[in-house]
């Protein structure tokens, strides 16, 4: 008996309270959007294998970059790790029985299920074209296509992260078990707690901005309109105030998976564990100072600029912090190589060079040369893709035993891993060179000279392609095949191993008391001999 | 730089170049900022080389077969304090030599040369003070510090010149700057790169960098009758601005002559500086913008002039030195006002041709 | 010190769950009343968070433009009628006290008090709305809604405008007359948000009216009264923040 098998039909699902079965509706539906995200991605490189405009009409070419964009942030990267591992782990990890909210949870489901259908409609419909940053006076004056289907699409979208968000910090704070101090919490909680935080406060100003874009799109109240006394760097100024913190969002949540997953394939508790817990912290506070650094070029005064220039090189330090300590970690560890570690140290290159490339642009003045170029493409890939998305991938592979009882087939996974790898490499470094060339981003056609350097990267896109659909394929085919799983096959410490897989629908028969230290492999040891001498 | 030999640099920049690695270097601020870039380049890699380096003998030294039994280190606050410091050391030198580079870029010489351009879904109209417009395409000559006054008729838009290593945005509503000194003639890409709506991407064309000479001819070329500030001085007459600012001791607005680049008292109490920004605010919002000892009494014209008139209008303005000009212009218009028959200061400089038509 | 801290899987859950060992409305995830009741509170606490954050946009719009076009906004501000503004502000605080009033006959279980309490706060909160529209139709019939043939007579002329004229307002210059309508902009923003944070609250009110009555509220479990009063208030202290801001620049006694 487990939460899988406890009820079924179609109706104990779509009604569920159970944070479980939620995280599994919810890898469902972002897994689907991220494939049609990725579908736009390749028909973005596809165009731009020849220098020309050639493919498709540029009208077209806007919409898709515009779509790729909305859908892979909103609808892919700031849900994924939440709301699909953490909305299925934390409780576990905290020793709880469900997250504080569970109709809370499961509304904000529902409402990631209307926008993205919403999303949906948008593009079949017309499309979008204002870029996903949908920049006044465009947004709201110069373009006719769906610009307040996708705003209303986006507005929906937020609620369903505050609410996850709201969830997780009221969950954290309030549902612990016995003995779950803080301190004791795994840094997987810290990471997604700092993130939580960012999303209940961030994302309200993207709200109240898609709410003025609209007002100005349809009765024209001039709040951004020149012409009107308004000041399109305001609208500047409230959207980057939420889209950076976004990026907080989508990775803190994946340093956190690579947390858990670094300490058990090492068999070592994680090396500085406050320091790692509270950098979690700092890169949420320090995130909420540093926005105007998309805006060096904007006429912002210089002043201004050196302030945000100062705080975007005091955000970048907690992230090496974590680099470092994750890396001491492996330090007279006992190293194991599957999957879920491959991945895991395929984000710390990546995200390493993507991280080091965001102090490229956090540098005022190199930042001039590179903004606005294929260097900020190439930046945010590696931390989004090389960073995130290899996390996201770690974490399922990691917990895929715990939450559906059945081991993924090991050797294909690292082949896959392996594949991603180096697809990723091909598609995206070339992009730096094409950077600082000076090729635009969002341009459909180019000069010949950058022929070369694109045709490498929409090579390695396919390669990437293949990377993303294996799992998919295998990770479905071991549901029924795979080998069962049990309680813990990584022999890991969290309290979510300590009981069945897939877990009950309460997650644990009698409340755990968390009596010994997080990552705690001696305790761990401990229990082991306790079993086998019981069974004896 | 002095520690790398230029021949090595130039060889290096050189490769790069011809294989399409590396932007070429037109302008004097651009092997500034490439230091910097490498700089960055060199740290990134080497940072980079430890965390791999480090994970992968870790990898090797402490692989489970190798090392069965993992020792449970709590952490080390000397190695946090190393790694902590030892970054943000880092972080903060390309911080400050950054902030350097970037108020070097946007702070422009006193002696620098203007170019308006002006921005509009899709192409680039540049203006030459002489009067010579370019579509596309932007001449200049090496050796002199030019500075470019944008702004944007529609949406935002960001002119580009990746070869002098500068990009600015263009926006609509107020004027933004950046200046450049061009150093090695030859035809650079020009670049629209802040997305803009459909044709975007076919908002680029071409920098033309020339030898002084070479620009002096070109100027002579392509000049096309007036000049900004003569264009200016035949919108000014036409909007009736002569009807106050006329330099008279009666007058009802302030006289022009040399007003740009001073302090101004303003009748709110404040200073502020009469630059192009000022000028055009002036222009379109001017109730806020009321000099001390003078009434609000000058009319918008927002609406009836455009960006281009706007600028030519600052143009003539920046060019007035004198009351003399001002006058003269002051004759050719019908709108006198009462009280004629006033003397009027001696006139100093001949009558110039190309006088404005009524 | 328990020997097994942490649970074997297959042990079953020894229920000795007769329902009468806790309320039923005790959710089964949370340990105890207690629990559920601070934990919903604190959830409330934060939600209302991210409304200050959703409000703090059009706040700092609010105060950059005044900033920049005081006069304009001075003559705008004229514009808006302080009687009623008052009135409204009344109508708030007095709703406020109702509500507070409803919590604590939830916390005595006086079921009769609180269905008082409810209907009263809800008269009070319609009365707020229909004055917004009796204020809102002032504006349309007068051209201030910017984008529907916005109309700058009032502020070029103030003697043809009787607020205007009772204000004792010079007449403006064209340029700084036109920034009148980015106040109007926001003017129409923000209350028109606190308008829909209302009627939401009304809504909520008129279900809470409905379960009163059938005693939900008054057999000890008050959290969803609590937690709605507190959304109440936050309502109510945005207008607080509201009516000075926009009612009363540089208002004088004339």
């Amino acid at each position: 008996m487990n939460f899988l098998s406890k009820e079924n039909g179609l109706l104990s699902w779509l009604l569920t309270g159970d944070h479980k079965r939620i995280a599994i509706l919810y890898l469902i539906s972002i897994t689907f959007f991220f494939f049609i995200g990725g579908a736009l991605a390749g028909l973005i490189r596809l165009e731009l294998l020849t220098p020309q405009a050639d493919l498709m009409a540029t009208d077209t070419y806007n919409k898709v970059f515009t779509m790729h964009g909305i859908i892979m942030i909103f609808f892919f990267l700031v849900p994924s790790v939440p709301a699909t591992i953490g909305n299925f782990l934390i409780p576990m990890m905290i020793g709880a029985k469900d997250l504080a909210l569970p109709k809370i949870n499961l509304l904000s489901w529902y409402l990631y299920m209307a926008a993205g259908m919403l999303g949906l409609y948008t593009m079949i419909t017309g499309g979008v074209d204002t870029g996903w940053t949908f920049t006044t006076p465009l947004s709201t004056h110069y373009v006719n296509t769906n610009v307040l289907t996708t705003g209303l699409a986006v507005f929906i979208a937020g609620f369903s992260s505050i609410f996850t968000g709201l969830n997780f910090i009221v969950t954290i704070h309030k549902m612990r078990c016995p003995g779950m101090t803080w301190f004791k919490l795994p840094l997987f909680v810290w990471a997604n707690y700092a993130a939580s935080i960012l999303m209940v406060l961030g994302t309200p100003v993207l709200a109240i901005t898609i709410v003025l874009v609209a007002l100005e799109r349809t009765i024209g109240i001039g709040v951004f309109d020149p012409a009107k006394g308004g000041d399109p760097i305001l609208f500047q100024h409230l959207f980057w105030f939420y889209s950076h913190p976004a990026v907080y969002i989508m990775i803190l949540p994946g340093m956190g998976v690579i947390s858990e997953v670094i300490s058990t394939f090492s068999r070592k508790r994680v090396f500085g564990y406050t320091a790692v817990a509270f950098s979690s912290v700092a890169i949420a506070i320090f995130g909420f100072f540093v926005w105007a650094h998309h805006m060096f070029i904007m006429g912002i005064s210089n002043y201004s600029v050196i302030v945000f220039s100062l705080l975007t090189m005091l955000v970048a330090v907690p992230s090496a912090i974590k680099i470092f300590n994750w890396t001491f970690t492996l330090y007279k560890g006992s190293i194991t190589f599957e999957t879920p570690m491959l991945y895991a140290f395929g984000f710390m290159g990546l995200f390493t060079i993507g991280g080091m490339t965001g102090v490229f642009l956090g540098t005022s003045g190199t930042d001039i040369h590179l903004t606005e170029t294929y260097f900020i493409v190439a930046h945010f890939h590696f931390v989004m893709v090389g960073g995130m998305l290899m996390a996201f991938l770690s974490g399922v592979h990691f917990w895929w035993p715990k939450m559906t009882g059945r081991m993924y087939p090991e050797k294909i996974s690292q082949l896959a891993a392996v594949v991603t790898f180096i697809g990723f490499n091909f598609t995206f470094f070339p992009q730096f060179i094409l950077g600082t060339l000076g090729m635009p981003r969002r341009y459909a056609s180019y000069p010949p000279e950058f022929q070369v350097l694109n045709v490498f990267s929409t090579a390695g896109a396919s390669i990437l392609g293949v990377g993303y659909l294996l799992p998919v394929l295998y990770l479905t085919w071991s549901l029924k095949y795979g080998a069962v799983a049990g309680d813990n096959p990584w022999q890991a410490t969290g309290l979510e191993w300590q009981t069945q897989s897939p877990p009950l629908t309460e997650n644990f028969a009698v409340t755990p008391i968390m009596d010994h230290e997080v990552y705690d492999y001696e305790w761990l040891e401990g229990q082991k001999a306790k079993e086998v001498a019981s069974v004896r | 730089m002095s520690h790398i030999s230029p021949v090595l640099w130039q060889y290096l920049v050189k490769w790069m170049t011809d294989f399409a690695l590396f932007p070429p270097e037109a302008s004097k601020i651009a092997p500034q900022m490439d230091a910097l870039y490498f700089f960055m380049v060199l740290v990134s890699l080497v940072g980079l080389t430890i965390v791999i380096l480090l994970v992968t003998s870790f990898s090797i030294l402490y692989n489970k077969e190798r090392h069965p039994v993992a020792v449970q280190i709590e952490g080390s606050t000397l190695l946090e304090a190393t790694w902590t410091i030892i970054p943000l050391g880092l972080f903060l030198i390309m911080f400050v030599w950054g902030a350097l580079i970037y108020f070097r870029v946007y702070n422009p010489p006193a002696n620098s040369m203007n170019i308006y351009v002006v921005g509009k879904q899709w192409m680039w109209k540049a203006e030459h003070p002489g009067g010579q417009h370019e579509i596309n395409s932007l001449h200049v000559p090496t050796g002199r510090a030019i500075q470019l006054t944008l702004i944007s008729q529609d949406v935002f838009h960001s002119f580009s010149i990746p070869a002098f290593r500068v990009k600015r945005e263009a926006i609509p509503g107020r004027y933004t700057t950046v200046w450049f000194e061009p150093t090695v003639p030859g035809t650079y890409h020009l670049f629209c790169t802040q997305y803009c709506g459909t044709e975007h991407s076919h908002m680029i064309g071409e920098v033309v960098v020339m030898t002084p000479d070479d620009y002096k001819k070109w100027l002579a070329e392509s000049t096309s009758g007036m000049s900004l500030a003569q264009n200016g001085e035949r919108l000014f007459a036409s909007l009736s601005c002569a009807a106050c600012h006329n330099a008279r001791p009666d007058a009802r607005g302030p006289s022009l002559a040399n007003v740009y680049g001073s302090k101004l008292a303003l009748s709110n109490g404040g200073t502020v500086l009469a630059d192009d920004a000022y000028l055009r605010e002036a222009i379109l919002n001017p109730s806020q913008h009321v000099t001390q000892g003078y009434s609000p009494i000058m009319p918008t014209y927002q609406g009836q002039v455009s960006e281009e008139g706007v600028i030519s209008l600052v143009e003539y303005i920046k060019n007035l030195s004198s009351d003399y000009r001002v006058q003269q212009t002051t004759n050719t218009t019908d709108l006198l006002p009462e009280g004629e028959g006033k003397a009027m200061p001696a006139a100093t400089a001949p009558v110039k041709p190309g006088m404005v038509k009524q | 010190m328990s020997d097994s801290s942490v649970v074997i899987h297959g042990a079953p859950k020894a229920e000795g769950h007769g329902h009468d060992a806790h309320p039923s409305y005790l959710r089964h995830h949370f340990e105890s009343v207690e629990q559920q009741a601070d934990t919903t509170n604190f959830a409330m606490w934060l939600f209302l968070l991210t409304e200050i954050m959703f409000f703090g946009g059009l706040f700092t719009a609010y105060l950059i433009y005044r900033n920049w076009y005081y006069p304009a906004f001075v003559a705008a501000s004229h514009q808006l009628n302080i009687f009623w503004g008052t009135l409204n502000t009344l109508l708030l605080i007095t709703s406020s006290f109702t509500m507070a009033m409803g919590v604590w006959c939830a916390e005595t279980r006086k079921q009769s008090g609180l269905v008082l309490c409810l209907i009263l706060t809800f008269i009070l909160g319609l009365g707020f709305l229909g004055i917004k529209t009796i204020e809102y139709k002032e504006k349309i019939e007068k051209h201030h809604v910017p984008g529907f043939h916005y109309s700058l007579n009032s502020f070029l002329n103030p003697d043809s405008d009787e607020a205007a004229k009772a204000a004792g307002d010079k007449p403006l210059p064209l340029d700084i007359a036109r920034h009148t309508e980015v106040y109007f902009s926001l003017y129409f923003a923000m209350t028109g948000m606190h308008a829909v944070h209302m009627i939401i609250g009304i809504g909520i009110l008129g279900f809470m009216i409905f379960r009163a009555r059938a005693g939900a509220y008054t057999a000890g479990h008050v959290t969803f009264v609590e937690n709605f009063g507190l959304y109440w208030h936050f309502v109510d202290i945005v207008w607080i923040f509201l009516f000075p801001l926009l009612y009363l620049i540089s208002r004088h006694a004339n």
